[in-house]
């Protein structure tokens, strides 16, 4: 396991770089000048040398990469250009943000779409099965946006449950120290905030948490089938184990290891993908942040965004592998 | 039957499981009306001034997130709003007009010719770190604006409104700036300036706490200290800015409320919906299409922004037949204005006569549209030649991207298309990438007609006529490439004119010869809509863009 552990640790070198060389490649890919196209037309002639100094743009590119890789590897992620901020301050809460709220979707995504699954393929073409089935199937198919707009209008418009959007009631903000203010709101014992934080964490789980849900509730059902199908458990089930317990207890550990997968690579998306989510319930996560770096053509940010966002992705690669081979112990060998 | 109930109940328990988190949450109050309460709690130990306020929070929703909140580097109107309760300028505008009155500066004197500005300091005044505010602060203000070299210039920073209103550093129009004594501060300038007063009013030149600028550095543009009615308290990305009143503000009564909150909803709907809710107090932006929504909800109020920006069909004056200017008259009268705002505008525009709004000085009231009339097109096009209209088709270049002057350009370009059709000229609408349109109307290689607009930087008719139609500004903003000298000598006449009557009639005059040679088909001014509690009171929209909340209150 130990020796699996450090190879695969020792691949994500090669990995990384080649991130690294991408992104770097960004702002060379750019038609034109990259100080005007950032900059736009109205920028004098001195705050464009300015950038072009800042970015190294009149040096060799070879020599550009040294040094970015250079930065990368200090830690600094450059400047924004929007708001002249370090980025590696900058993009803190956003992550945060974004952590906060992938969790809470996750969570969602996976108490229900593993439970939805199991009991489907435990009652297979039951009627519960067809419905979860289908419901799994308009999740998968169901426009983010639309299912976001349609929460507001009716668990925060009709119902009056949930607030529409934000992170907390900011008529009585809670410090943010951490910038995850669950636990910000818990470090300053603010009891009745960490109610408010999770509520407004609700809709936009939902809405970030279906289509994820769907696919888990389907790939959990067609693994538990399988699994279900399988000599250990008819031995099992001949020796009169409770079907709760063949089931829950026998068939789920097996079941579930590509089940894993499905999760590491759906949190991963749900990391770059939750634009949508992310601007209809004003969240202020990682997302929007390179996406409003792109509309103002913040070249730096969307770099550092993009690059972070990849490193946390290879991470969940690597932590979903190595439960794998916990799991499978078959799995290092290979 | 046995199995359906059971997976139906399953089905049940499942969705209410999920539900049943958020009924768990209903059982609360709604998340609206908590917020009131402890609004109304923090409203027990306001000040007896501010009293008459129901509410002593405002929440302001609005699209996008502040760049900086150092004035003097930013460029966009998202940081400015913020910047208006914190900084003040020495001059500011009346509110709901560009109309310059006092404010930092009580009262000023301009010399016989224009170059030297002797401003009164306001006395008493303090910045939010407790520190004066006099002749010295405004010198060291502009200064470091003026000094390419100055120290408290930092990595990245650059100061281009400064630049842009007051010129390069090799060919300033500011020459220098003195404190006569601490209440008086004399501008001399190397050339005059008409808009000048105009200018010091915008509020990129908000002045700033020198000791806060030389103590906090790099920090200052994320902890801002001004003298104005309300305090910087925290900035979470993205998410909200908070402000707290200035309880040593100098104008007695004033702020009205104890804290500002401006929020970033990015989505229009969910903006609207926030406010439906009651979870912001104001909203920024409302699609024309939502006003309905607003007209039809008594706890909800409309605001409109006066019109500050003109949306234009321009002809390229470098391609044949658009040097024809009877071929721009004929196509003018080929447009019914009236008809594409209430299609495209919810009727949230007033027709354009001129290149500039009827808010700024010297708008010409006396020039009459070309009416909609394609018998007296079909005219024109006659005598410049063409009775049977182009073999030729013309290339349109739509804009891509949506504008406050021109909310679907597309639309409206197939709308035109369909009439100048009619007279027999045949046009092909192209919208390339925004980046790429701009780059081609400016080379105008590719386009014949295009469609573009302009919102006023600052509240001076210099920013749109000169700007946009005058001979020395082909090449950037004058994509029309339309030079007259007539109009370039009256331009520049008004420039160098400091009294406001003259300048006025300058600028009347070269609107007369703008309509006749008719380089653009003026289309909209479009109204900003905004929405607000029905409650709330004491707010009057700024055309520039951003204004003071001083004045807000709840009833």
């Amino acid at each position: 396991m130990a020796a699996y552990a450090i190879r695969r640790l020792l691949m994500l070198i090669p990995v990384l770089l080649g991130m690294s060389i991408i992104v770097f490649s960004i702002i060379h890919a750019i038609p034109g000048d990259p100080a005007e196209v950032i900059l736009g037309e109205k920028a004098s002639e001195e705050s464009k040398q300015a950038l072009r100094e800042q970015l190294g743009l009149d040096r060799p590119l070879l020599e550009q990469y040294g040094i970015y890789l250079q930065k990368l590897l200090s830690g600094d992620l450059g400047n924004s250009i929007r708001t002249r901020a370090p980025i590696a301050d900058e993009i803190v809460p956003y992550l945060a943000a974004t952590l906060e709220l992938t969790v809470a979707s996750m969570l969602i995504a996976v108490f229900v779409g593993v439970n939805a699954g199991i009991l489907s393929a435990w009652r297979q073409n039951s009627w519960f099965d067809y419905m979860s089935m289908l419901i799994a199937l308009i999740g998968v198919s169901m426009p983010v946006f639309w299912l976001g707009l349609m929460e507001q209008w009716l668990f925060a418009l009709e119902l009056k449950w949930l607030p529409t959007s934000g992170r907390m009631n900011v008529r009585d903000p809670v410090e943010a120290v951490t910038h995850l203010y669950i636990l910000d709101a818990m470090l300053a014992g603010r009891w009745d905030q960490v109610w408010t934080v999770l509520k407004h964490l609700i809709l936009p789980g939902i809405a970030l948490g279906t289509i994820p849900m769907a696919i888990i509730a389907r790939m959990t059902r067609s693994s538990m089938l399988e699994v279900m199908r399988s000599d250990y458990i008819r031995t099992a089930r001949a020796k009169g184990m409770s079907q709760f317990f063949v089931v829950y207890k026998h068939a789920l550990k097996n079941a579930l290891i590509p089940v894993v997968t499905v999760i590491g690579l759906q949190t991963g998306n749900l990391l770059a993908g939750a634009v949508l989510t992310e601007t209809i319930f004003a969240w202020p996560g990682v997302g929007r942040y390179i996406f409003d770096a792109i509309s103002y053509r913040d070249y730096p940010v969307i770099q550092s965004g993009i690059l972070v966002i990849a490193v946390i992705f290879v991470l969940i690669n690597l932590l979903v592998d190595l439960l794998y081979a916990k799991l499978d112990p078959r799995i290092k060998y290979r | 039957m046995k199995k359906w109930k059971c997976a139906l109940s399953l089905v049940l328990a499942i969705s209410l499981g999920l539900v049943g988190c958020s009924g768990g949450a209903g059982t609360g109050q709604p998340a609206a009306t908590q917020g009131e309460t402890s609004g109304q709690e923090g409203g027990a130990n306001q000040p007896a001034d501010a009293a008459k306020s129901t509410q002593d929070t405002l929440i302001v929703g609005r699209g996008g997130d502040s760049a900086a909140l150092d004035m003097a580097i930013v460029t966009d109107s998202e940081s400015t709003k913020i910047g208006q309760q914190i900084f003040e300028t020495l001059l500011d505008y009346r509110d709901g007009t560009t109309e310059v009155v006092p404010s930092l500066a009580e009262n000023w004197d301009v010399s016989e010719d224009g170059l030297t500005y002797t401003f009164k300091l306001r006395q008493g005044v303090k910045f939010h770190d407790g520190t004066d505010f006099n002749a010295d602060a405004v010198v060291f203000n502009f200064m470091r604006w003026h000094d390419p070299n100055s120290e408290y210039k930092f990595e990245g920073d650059s100061f281009d409104y400064y630049n842009s209103m007051f010129g390069p550093p090799d060919n300033r129009v500011i020459k220098e700036v003195k404190a006569l004594d601490p209440h008086t501060v004399q501008f001399v300038l190397n050339k005059p300036q008409a808009p000048f007063l105009q200018n010091i009013a915008m509020p990129f030149f908000g002045i700033a706490s020198p000791t806060a600028i030389k103590e906090k550095r790099e920090k200052f543009k994320e902890e801002p200290v001004g003298t104005g009615p309300f305090m910087f308290q925290e900035w979470k990305r993205n998410d909200s800015i908070t402000l707290v009143r200035n309880p040593n503000y100098w104008q007695e009564g004033l702020p009205k409320l104890e804290r500002i909150i401006v929020r970033s909803i990015p989505d229009n709907s969910s903006r609207l919906a926030a406010l439906q809710a009651g979870e912001i107090d104001l909203m920024e932006d409302v699609n024309p299409d939502d006003l309905p929504l607003v007209e039809n909800n008594p706890d909800l109020q409309k605001f409109t922004r006066p019109s500050f920006n003109v949306g234009y069909v321009g002809f390229n004056l470098k391609k044949k037949p658009f040097d024809n200017k009877l071929v721009r008259q004929a196509l003018n009268h080929a447009v019914n204005k009236e008809a594409i705002i209430q299609a495209f505008y919810a009727g949230l525009a007033q027709p354009a006569i001129n290149p500039m709004p009827p808010v700024l000085l010297g708008y010409n009231d006396q020039i009459q549209d070309y009416p909609y009339d394609l018998e007296k097109a079909k005219e024109l096009l006659a005598q410049a030649g063409y009775p049977n209209g182009f073999d030729e088709e013309f290339v349109f270049y739509a804009m891509p991207v949506p504008r406050p002057y021109m909310p679907n350009g597309q639309k409206v370009a197939e709308a035109l298309q369909a009439e100048f059709a009619k007279l027999g000229v045949k046009t092909r609408i192209e919208s390339p990438e925004w980046a790429v349109y701009l780059d081609d109307v400016q080379k105008g290689e590719k386009d014949h007609i295009f469609m573009l607009g302009w919102s006023g930087d600052n509240g001076d008719p210099d920013n749109f006529l000169y700007t946009l139609l005058d001979k020395d500004t082909i090449g950037s903003n004058n994509y029309s490439f339309y030079a007259n000298d007539e109009v370039h000598e009256l331009l520049s006449a008004a420039q160098a004119e400091t009294n406001p009557d003259k300048r006025a009639e300058l600028y009347r005059q070269a609107q007369v010869i703008i309509k006749e040679d008719a380089p653009w088909i003026p289309l909209v001014h479009s109204t900003p809509l905004l929405a607000g509690k029905a409650n709330l009171k004491g707010y009057i929209p700024s055309p520039t863009g951003s204004e003071s909340y001083m004045n807000v209150y709840f009833e």
